[in-house]
């Protein structure tokens, strides 16, 4: 068996502390100065990558981790967060400020990525907090032809295979699957580390290559059409009343029993 | 004192008699041909730098490898040291998983190059360090900043190479370091120090007293200024290494303060405290130097520690006027008198840090930087407190009670006017220098 040759793709988001705000013309959520960083789940999955590398837990070892993006040109940053929590290189395919790639699209790229690198696995977020699709680790599964185990919340290399335990409604659950194949993360599989300041000088000094989604033969052009971004409305107030008979009467005023 | 300032200079002489700084002649051998703006360049030597070709970039503009370091600080600052910061103040203690865990993140070795184990960053990286960790934790903050701009600085710039090899990699990864100037009969006029050292056969014996002495509770490893040779005045300081543990050394009381509370001042006794010749810090006799020299690029650490405090008590008082507060039906921060407050606060910081990364970037450069650091400390303290004054009447009562930062940050920041030089000794270290640059 062959060293685990592994794929990190990473999107530079709204940071999540900052509550997102609608652009006036509400074609799209305003971008513009506002805090970006890495995906919190996209840590997730560095972390976890490197932990493997770590920990030897895969024991043909880890031959390299190679963290992607796909943004406009401050992605590079998000890469390079990438690399100093542990990623040996990074591959940038680089969009336009404010065009926005759809699932099937990234999930393309990422195909070709995986055939160009040889990659066996590829760890990614279970989903990106600015869009929520949830769909790209799925669909590179599906590509690829792929088993895909997604919401892993632990993952371990036993002999006759990759196990991973899911989230899933009130539990988890336990699939086993053999590589190559893509697992997606969720909050409780690790503790993301922070990049310490030796590690951040060494991301500088890791490549980050650049390509092209036409090199690659891949169209990035749009299915889907937004027609209007609105903020969700204002929550409305509560009433309180006294009793039961009182929360009778008023769900029957409100016509709901 | 500004006259010794003179000397320490670098080692291209500018004119300081012109109101503006001349553009520096140009130097083919030092041209660096790169457009990248000054900040990516982490130059130790205190050789100038020709900038006349770099096109000027923002003052509040960040190389790559900084903002990294703001985003990393920050949020380490906030996971990590924000949920102790209310139970380290009360009990005015440090959290020793704390210091370990700033040393996991290189944050005690910003300067230290990485042969010796450190993230080898430049000065201005270390200053928006300290900056994060006091918008969080002015204690902490100050703990970082004197290990790094005063003991790291001085080993890198004065030490031996047999010292260097020896402590700058225990510096960056397990030694907390304290710098020990003052003392209770000399404070402001440091270099009447009346700590005695003199010469035995193996090496030197220092006997005296230490007062005000950040991180010592904290810290193996202290640098001690005493004088070799009173009959020479200030010309016999001389600095020293000084280990914890060593014979005749002992930490007499730990001050009890109004402010930075976690940040452990110490009363420390030299009791015939004998080292060995190795343990000298530089040569005999240069300590003053030494002390001028660090403690000129000290000021702009603590500057950047205030403007850190000044932020982080606006931010606090801020969010909360402006999400939770209602009075008379709304937000207290949508009122008119509320709102040119807290404008005006806000340019003050704005200004402040602008002073503060200057003064940094000016000091990277090479350029005389003394009367920018000295404007830079001096306007940022006054700054933070102000600002973190404010920022309690803004959110009341809740404000004035010892939950949540602000009352905490309102004390921390009175230091800011006290150490690494008064606001006084500021302001007649930049008059000095401005009487010599007017004075025909």
């Amino acid at each position: 068996m062959a060293a685990l040759r592994i794929l990190v793709p990473v999107k530079r988001v709204i940071d999540y502390a900052v509550k997102p705000r609608v652009n006036k013309a509400q074609t799209a959520i305003e971008t513009s100065g506002v805090k970006h960083s890495m995906n919190p789940f996209d840590e997730l999955s560095i972390e976890e990558s490197v932990r493997i590398r770590e920990k030897k837990s895969y024991p043909h070892g880890v031959d390299e981790i190679i963290a992607f993006s796909i943004g406009p040109p401050k992605s590079v940053d998000t890469l390079r967060t990438a690399m100093a929590m542990g990623a040996d290189r990074s591959i940038f395919v680089e969009t336009k400020e404010g065009e926005e790639v759809e699932p099937l699209a990234v999930g393309k790229v990422i195909r070709e990525l995986v055939k160009r690198e040889g990659i066996n696995l590829v760890v990614c977020g279970k989903q990106s907090i600015d869009d929520d699709a949830g769909q790209t680790g799925q669909i590179v599964a599906g590509l690829m032809g792929w088993g895909a185990a997604t919401q892993a919340s632990k993952v371990s290399f036993g002999e006759k295979g990759v196990e991973v335990e899911k989230e899933v409604d009130g539990g988890t659950e336990t699939v086993r699957s053999q590589l190559p194949m893509v697992i997606t993360t969720d909050l409780r599989l690790n503790e993301p580390r922070y990049a310490s300041l030796p590690n951040i000088m060494k991301a500088k000094k890791k490549k980050i290559d650049k390509i092209s989604a036409e090199e690659l033969g891949v169209s990035l052009e749009r299915r889907l059409k937004t027609l209007k971004v609105i903020e969700p409305p204002p929550r409305q107030g509560g009433g309180k009343v006294d009793d039961v008979d009182g929360m009778i009467a008023k769900l029957k005023e409100l016509g709901a029993i | 004192m500004a006259s010794i300032a003179k000397i320490l200079r670098p080692a291209v002489q500018r004119a300081t008699s012109t109101a503006r700084p001349a553009v520096r002649p140009a130097r083919p051998s030092r041209i660096y041909q790169h457009a990248r703006p000054l900040s990516a360049t982490s130059r130790r030597r205190n050789d100038t730098v020709d900038i006349s070709d770099i096109p000027p970039t923002p003052i509040t503009h960040l190389s790559e490898i900084e903002a990294a370091m703001a985003d990393s600080v920050s949020k380490f600052a906030n996971d990590v040291i924000a949920p102790k910061v209310r139970e380290m103040d009360e009990k005015e203690a440090m959290d020793p998983s704390i210091v370990e865990q700033l040393f996991e993140q290189g944050l005690m070795g910003v300067e230290i190059p990485e042969e010796y184990g450190g993230a080898g960053m430049n000065f201005t990286a270390a200053i928006v360090g300290i900056e994060e960790l006091a918008r969080v934790d002015p204690s902490v903050s100050v703990m970082v900043d004197v290990h790094n701009t005063l003991v790291n600085t001085a080993i890198i710039k004065y030490a031996s190479t047999e010292l260097k090899k020896k402590w700058l990699p225990k510096l960056a990864t397990n030694t907390v370091g304290s710098f020990c100037l003052s003392e209770p009969i000399s404070g402001s006029d440091a270099f009447a120090l009346a700590t005695k050292a003199t010469k035995t056969d193996s090496g030197y014996k220092i006997s005296g007293s230490k007062m005000w002495i950040t991180n010592s509770m904290e810290a193996d490893f202290f640098i001690v200024f005493a004088n070799l040779d009173h009959s020479k005045g200030y010309k016999g300081i001389t600095a020293f290494i000084v280990e914890k543990g060593t014979k005749g050394f002992s930490i007499a009381k730990k001050e009890k303060k109004l402010g930075i509370k976690a940040s452990s001042t110490c009363v420390l006794n030299f009791d015939d405290v004998e080292i060995p010749k190795e343990n000298l810090l530089g040569k005999e006799g240069d300590g003053y130097k030494y002390a001028i020299g660090l403690l000129n690029e000290g000021r702009i650490g603590i500057a950047a520690q205030m403007t850190g405090l000044a932020l982080g008590a606006f931010e606090n008082a801020a969010k909360y006027v402006w999400n939770d507060r209602k009075q008379f039906g709304q937000l207290v921060g949508d009122f008119q008198g509320m709102q040119h407050q807290i404008a005006q606060s806000y340019t003050d910081i704005a200004a402040a840090r602008a002073l503060v990364f200057n003064a940094a970037r000016k000091k990277e450069a090479g350029e005389n930087f003394v009367q920018d650091a000295a404007m830079a400390k001096l306007y940022a303290s006054q700054v933070a407190q102000r600002v973190s004054g404010l920022a309690i009447e803004w959110m009341g009562g809740m404000g004035f009670v010892r939950e949540g930062i602000a009352e905490k940050m309102w004390r921390d920041s009175k230091i800011g006017a006290i150490y690494e030089g008064t606001s006084n000794i500021q302001l007649t270290t930049i008059a000095k220098l401005l009487k010599s640059q007017y004075t025909s």
